[in-house]
C-alpha cells in the first residue's frame, strides 16, 4: 500500500525534507538539522504538519455521556471550547491510545487520536456508542493539522489573526479567521512550548502555511519535522504511544492515573475498564511494580528504546522507552521503566549500550519545563 | 551533492583517498550517508594500531535517532584518527568529504569492488 500524502506533501518537497514513513504517511522526519529544528523550537518557534493525526468527530445529545462511556476522563464535565489530555482503555486496563478531547460546543466533541491508532480509536467509538444518542464520525480527511510551537508563537500568530489569543488559555480552543481562512484555533501542543495547533480544510493548508512562514520568518520561525517532535516531546516527559504506553500497560502504570476519572457521575459512573483500573490503582498505590522515570547520562552513547536497565551487578532491572540526545541539555536522555526500588531520583543505574554497561542517574520527569 | 571525482567508494558509503606516497589513505563516510544519518552526535573510530578489514565493522556512528555500523572500506592498520570529530562530531554532516574525515590507514588490500564517483552516484541516485 502506498503511504498517505499530506495536503503539504508538494511543499515538503519544495522544502527538500526528508520524508519517512510513519503510520502510513509519508511525513517529513527533517528540513535540514533537526538539531537546529529543536532549538528553533525552544527558542523561536516551530512549523509543523501533523496532518497524519486522526480527527473523530463525536456529537449529539449524548456526546458527553457516550465519552464518559468510552474514555477513561470525565469528558462531559469539560467546558464548551475547552481540550482535555485523556485515553481510551480496553475492559482490562490496558491503553488503546491516548488522546485530545476538544469541546467544540455543547453537543459536539473533536477526539485527536494518534495517527497509528485512528482506526482502532474510532471502530471503538463506533462500538462502544451503541444505546447512546450520539453519532460518531471519522473525520480524518476533513481536516489537515498545522502547529506552531516556541516562544514566538503567540507573536507570530497574532500577525495573521484578530482572535482573541491572550484569553485563549492553554488546553483551550476558539474557531477563528487565520491568514483569511476558517480554522480551530487551538492552544495545545506537544513540544512543552508554548504554541498553537490549527485545525483547518486541507485545501487551505498550502495557504496557512505560506502566510505563517512569511510572518514568522522575521521571528525565527522554521519548519520542523517529526525527529525534533520526537525529541522536543521527550525532554518534555511526554509519553508517545508504542513507547511510554501500549495495551499491556493501564494508565497507572504509566504514572497518568490522575487522567482516570472514577469521579464520574454520568452512565451510573460506569465506564470501559473500570472494574480493571480501580485494580491498578490499588496496585499502584500499595505496590507499584515498575514506574516510568527519566534517565540521564554523563556520557556520549544513548540509551535507546528496548535496551535493558541493569543495576551495578549487572542484573536487569527495567528498559528503556525512549531515548535520544538531548539537544536542549546537551547529554543523552532517555524514559524507562524500572523496578520501584531502582526509581528514586538520584539513584545510579545503567543501561545496557550495545553489550556496555553505560552509567546513568535517575531523575523526576519531566527533563525540561519552559520558564511561565 | 556531489561526490568529488578522486575518491573511491564503497557500496557501505565510506570513501577512501588513493594512496599517499607512504601507502596511506584517508577514510570518511560520504556526504549522502551523513545526510541519511541525519545529526551525528557520537562516533566511535578504531584506535591507531588496530587492523581493519574491508567491509568488516570498525566503529559505530551515533545519530539523533539511530546508530549505525561503520565499515572499512579496505584492509590496512589504522595510522591516525581524526580527534576533531570525536570532540565535534557534527564535523560529519558538515565537511563529510573533508574535515570530517574519520581515519588514515596504511593500506595492505583494497576490494576490487570500489565504485567510481560516477558509478557510487548511480549506485545512490538508484
Amino acid at each position: 500500500m502506498s503511504p498517505r500524502l499530506t495536503a503539504l506533501d508538494a511543499l515538503h518537497r519544495a522544502l527538500g525534507a526528508t520524508m519517512t514513513d510513519f503510520a502510513g504517511w509519508d511525513m517529513p522526519l527533517r528540513y535540514g538539522s533537526e538539531r537546529e529544528e529543536h532549538l528553533a523550537v525552544r527558542t523561536k518557534a516551530g512549523l509543523f504538519d501533523l496532518s497524519h493525526m486522526g480527527e473523530i468527530t463525536v456529537s449529539g445529545p449524548q456526546a458527553g455521556e457516550l465519552l464518559d462511556h468510552a474514555l477513561v476522563g470525565f469528558i462531559s464535565a469539560l467546558g464548551v471550547l475547552r481540550a482535555r489530555y485523556t485515553m481510551i482503555c480496553r475492559e482490562d486496563g490496558g491503553i488503546l491510545d491516548d488522546l485530545i478531547v476538544y469541546r467544540t460546543a455543547e453537543d459536539e466533541y473533536m477526539v485527536v487520536a494518534n495517527a497509528s491508532n485512528a482506526q482502532v480509536v474510532l471502530d471503538a467509538l463506533v462500538e462502544r456508542a451503541a444505546g447512546f444518542d450520539a453519532v460518531v464520525r471519522d473525520d480524518r480527511d476533513a481536516y489537515a493539522l498545522i502547529a506552531v510551537q516556541g516562544p514566538e508563537a503567540n507573536a507570530i500568530l497574532s500577525s495573521v489573526t484578530d482572535a482573541d489569543l491572550p484569553g485563549l488559555k492553554y488546553y483551550a480552543l476558539l474557531p477563528a479567521t487565520v491568514a483569511d481562512k476558517q480554522v480551530w484555533l487551538a492552544r495545545t501542543g506537544y513540544t512543552g512550548e508554548d504554541g498553537f495547533e490549527i485545525f483547518c480544510a486541507p485545501a487551505d493548508a498550502e495557504h496557512l502555511w505560506q502566510a505563517l512562514t512569511e510572518v514568522g520568518a522575521p521571528h525565527g520561525l522554521v519548519p520542523a519535522g517529526l525527529s525534533c517532535r520526537d525529541t522536543l516531546r521527550l525532554e518534555a516527559g511526554m509519553p508517545l504511544y508504542g513507547h511510554e504506553l501500549d495495551t499491556s500497560l493501564t494508565p497507572f502504570d504509566a504514572g497518568l492515573g490522575r487522567v482516570v476519572r472514577f469521579d464520574k457521575t454520568t452512565n451510573g459512573g460506569e465506564f470501559v475498564g473500570r472494574k480493571a483500573l480501580e485494580a491498578a490503582a490499588a496496585q499502584a498505590e500499595a505496590n507499584p511494580p515498575r514506574k516510568l522515570v527519566g534517565l540521564v547520562s554523563d556520557g556520549k552513547r544513548v540509551p535507546r528504546a528496548e535496551y535493558a536497565v541493569v543495576d551495578a551487578d549487572g542484573a536487569v532491572i527495567g528498559r528503556i522507552t525512549s531515548g535520544a540526545p538531548s539537544p536542549t541539555l546537551g547529554k543523552p536522555i532517555a524514559i524507562a521503566y524500572v523496578d520501584a526500588a531502582h526509581a528514586a531520583p538520584g539513584t545510579a543505574v545503567a543501561v545496557d549500550v550495545r553489550g556496555k554497561h553505560e552509567p546513568v542517574e535517575v531523575v523526576a520527569l519531566p527533563f525540561y519545563k519552559r520558564a511561565r | 551533492m556531489s561526490n568529488p571525482q578522486n575518491l573511491q567508494y564503497s557500496k557501505e558509503h565510506e570513501w577512501l583517498t588513493a594512496a599517499d606516497a607512504d601507502g596511506v589513505s584517508t577514510v570518511g563516510i560520504t556526504e549522502h550517508a551523513a545526510g541519511a544519518l541525519g545529526d551525528i552526535v557520537y562516533v566511535d573510530l578504531p584506535s591507531v594500531g588496530d587492523t581493519v578489514t574491508a567491509g568488516e565493522t570498525c566503529g559505530e556512528l551515533e545519530s539523533t535517532k539511530s546508530v549505525s555500523d561503520l565499515y572499512s572500506p579496505a584492509t590496512g592498520e589504522v595510522v591516525e584518527v581524526n580527534q576533531d570529530v570525536v570532540d565535534e562530531p557534527a564535523l560529519v554532516n558538515s565537511a563529510a568529504f573533508e574535515g570530517g574525515w574519520l581515519f588514515k590507514l596504511k593500506v595492505t588490500d583494497t576490494p576490487g569492488d570500489l565504485l567510481s564517483a560516477d558509478e557510487y552516484t548511480a549506485f545512490t541516485a538508484g
